[in-house]
């Protein structure tokens, strides 16, 4: 195939504006990773390719902060929320985009607004509730204040989810005269589960993810989330930040992630897109 | 109006009997609190005993006595707050929004490797914030940060930069390792547009022979404009609001201090919870003003679906 001089340059372009991209994406975690192997003085010269390769960081953290529990403590609050949030998404979300009835149009308004939701605007009420309740610095008051961020979340992408799904799909069961319940879990749910994993995957990542809720509301290291512990890890002064150990502990949460979010890349996006842009 | 069929009521009872536990719980961990923090905005309550407070009406608002002002209206503070926070949003959005439609032009693209750069992208989108906000904190280090000694090698600067701790680097620092986390979410989504679009507009400008460079402008932006606004609108409503990557990249400087960590720090740090909740009511006002805008520029769909 002949190539003019223009297209050959226009290709290197090309190539050139996506390296800079892989590049900038990839390099802050790649750098991570580098730093997180390096001890002692090598943590404290530049390297741009690794140099050395010490597990050292790694089971420090560990030792210096009870960073398994707080790992524990992530993912039970996690999972706990998501599987609520799923629980009460998947009805509701049926009732909103399945049955016409008064005021659902303003219902869905109120759902995506408290969806938005600036965290602080509701700090101090939450901050009396969990401490009326008696759940202050434990991870079943962390659950409560997360459910404001989860369930109207989860509702409002399996609503968009469930419009999609053709008419025929309930009709038949409907004449049969089945119950919305029957309707919900034997035809929708083994339609819906695509959308509930992609769903429950969100949420999970939001809360996993979540910072003020769970450092306002917590107060022991044992309690803490692992976003709280990691930006808390601190030396005995602030010219001796255990940088070591920080980017140890951001690698080791980090790396589920990235792999879940790499599996299922394809539906986290249709997932996004269902939440903010019109279909 | 036509005659309502039993069917169809039955199906809009049990459509109520669906919702009631998620509004209940929406009701009991959203709706109280939020209304609980407005009430506490008129109050002079304390965190060290939230049980006792008295009623000051506005006065955490704005006052007079003996000709001073006092209250959030009359705070330096907030002010600087309230401006920190929309430089902040509108930088940062303007930035993402412009280099997460050249990133969504590139993917859009077919050539060897895309999955992978896809992929690729995806990453800092996938990292929690808090541990973003370590990453550059430490590559933005003032001694041993790999961003100093990159610029000195490459002669952008002469000396190392505290960028972090430095006034006037201080906010484009936050607004860099924002932009770095945020804008795989604005690629995605202008991505997601362009692969809605028709091709054979494309077709014919090439037949044409009219340059991209007017064809983006004259063709695919307006066509992707409805899902673009949409996404800005998203984004800027996060960033009014943000928190977590200033909390830690840049603790406790004036330079940056937004309004939810001016609120934060007045409610938890200084314990003044009648105080701080004035602010986060009006952090929620102007958050709540540009809600209505999404509503009504992005169309959401609202009442379709269903019989």
């Amino acid at each position: 195939m002949d190539m003019t001089f223009n297209d050959i340059v226009k290709k290197a372009g090309f190539y050139l504006l996506v390296g800079v991209i892989v590049l900038f994406a990839v390099f802050p975690f790649y750098y991570a990773i580098l730093t997180a192997f390096e001890t002692g003085s090598a943590l404290f010269e530049v390297n741009y390719l690794p140099e050395s390769f010490s597990f050292a960081n790694y089971l420090s953290v560990f030792e210096g902060q009870p960073f398994g529990r707080n790992i524990f403590n992530s993912i039970f609050v996690s999972v706990l929320v998501v599987a609520l949030s799923l629980l009460m998404g998947v009805t509701a979300s049926y009732a909103l985009a399945r049955v016409k009835f008064a005021g659902r149009g303003l219902l869905l308004i109120t759902i995506l607004s408290v969806s938005m939701f600036p965290q602080v605007a509701v700090l101090s009420g939450m901050f009396e509730l969990i401490r009326a309740v008696g759940l202050y610095n434990s991870m079943f008051g962390l659950a409560i204040s997360y459910m404001m961020l989860t369930l109207p979340f989860t509702v409002w992408i399996l609503t968009a989810f469930m419009r999609e799904l053709p008419r025929e799909l309930e009709e038949a069961a409907v004449m049969d005269g089945a119950s919305p319940w029957t309707v919900i879990t034997r035809v929708f749910l083994p339609v819906m589960w695509p959308a509930m994993v992609t769903t429950g995957l969100l949420a999970f990542i939001m809360a996993w993810n979540e910072f003020l809720f769970a450092l306002t509301f917590t107060l022991t290291n044992e309690q803490r989330t692992v976003p709280v512990a990691i930006a808390l890890i601190s030396g005995a002064s602030q010219f001796e930040m255990p940088w070591g150990n920080i980017m140890a502990a951001s690698v080791i949460v980090t790396v589920p992630l990235i792999v879940l979010v790499l599996i299922f890349q394809r539906r986290i996006v249709s997932g996004l897109t269902a939440g903010a842009v019109k279909g | 109006m036509a005659q309502v069929s039993s069917l169809t009521r039955s199906r809009r009872r049990s459509a109520w009997l669906f919702l009631t536990p998620m509004l209940v719980i929406l009701a009991a961990v959203a709706g109280w609190p939020l209304l609980r923090t407005f009430i506490f905005g008129f109050t002079d309550a304390n965190l060290s005993d939230l049980g006792s407070y008295g009623f000051i009406g506005f006065e955490n608002f704005y006052a007079v006595y003996d000709g001073e002002t006092f209250g959030l209206l009359a705070d330096p503070e907030w002010w600087q707050a309230v401006w920190n926070t929309i430089y902040f949003s509108v930088i940062s959005v303007s930035l993402e929004t412009v280099l997460g439609i050249i990133v969504a032009l590139v993917l859009n693209q077919e050539f060897k490797g895309r999955a992978l750069v896809r992929a690729a992208v995806l990453i800092p989108w996938a990292i929690p914030t808090i541990v973003s906000a370590k990453m550059w904190n430490w590559m933005l280090h003032d001694q041993f940060g790999i961003i100093n000694d990159l610029f000195i090698a490459l002669g952008f600067i002469d000396a190392p930069i505290a960028w972090t701790a430095n006034p006037q680097m201080a906010m484009a620092a936050v607004i860099m390792v924002d932009v770095w986390k945020t804008t795989p979410f604005m690629a995605l989504l202008t991505l997601a547009a362009l692969q809605m679009l028709p091709s054979d507009c494309y077709e014919a400008a090439k037949v044409d022979g009219i340059h991209p460079v007017k064809v983006f402008f004259k063709v695919t932006l307006p066509l992707i404009k409805p899902a673009l606004m949409v996404a800005v609108i998203f984004r800027a409503l996060d960033a009014l609001r943000v928190f977590d990557v200033i909390y830690v990249l840049t603790p406790n400087n004036p330079n940056t201090m937004t309004m939810s960590v001016y609120a934060r720090q007045i409610l938890v740090d200084f314990q003044e919870v009648g105080y701080g909740s004035a602010a986060s009511t009006l952090l929620f006002l102007v958050i709540a003003f540009c809600i209505m805008a999404y509503i009504m520029i992005g169309r959401v769909r609202l009442d379709e679906g269903g019989h």
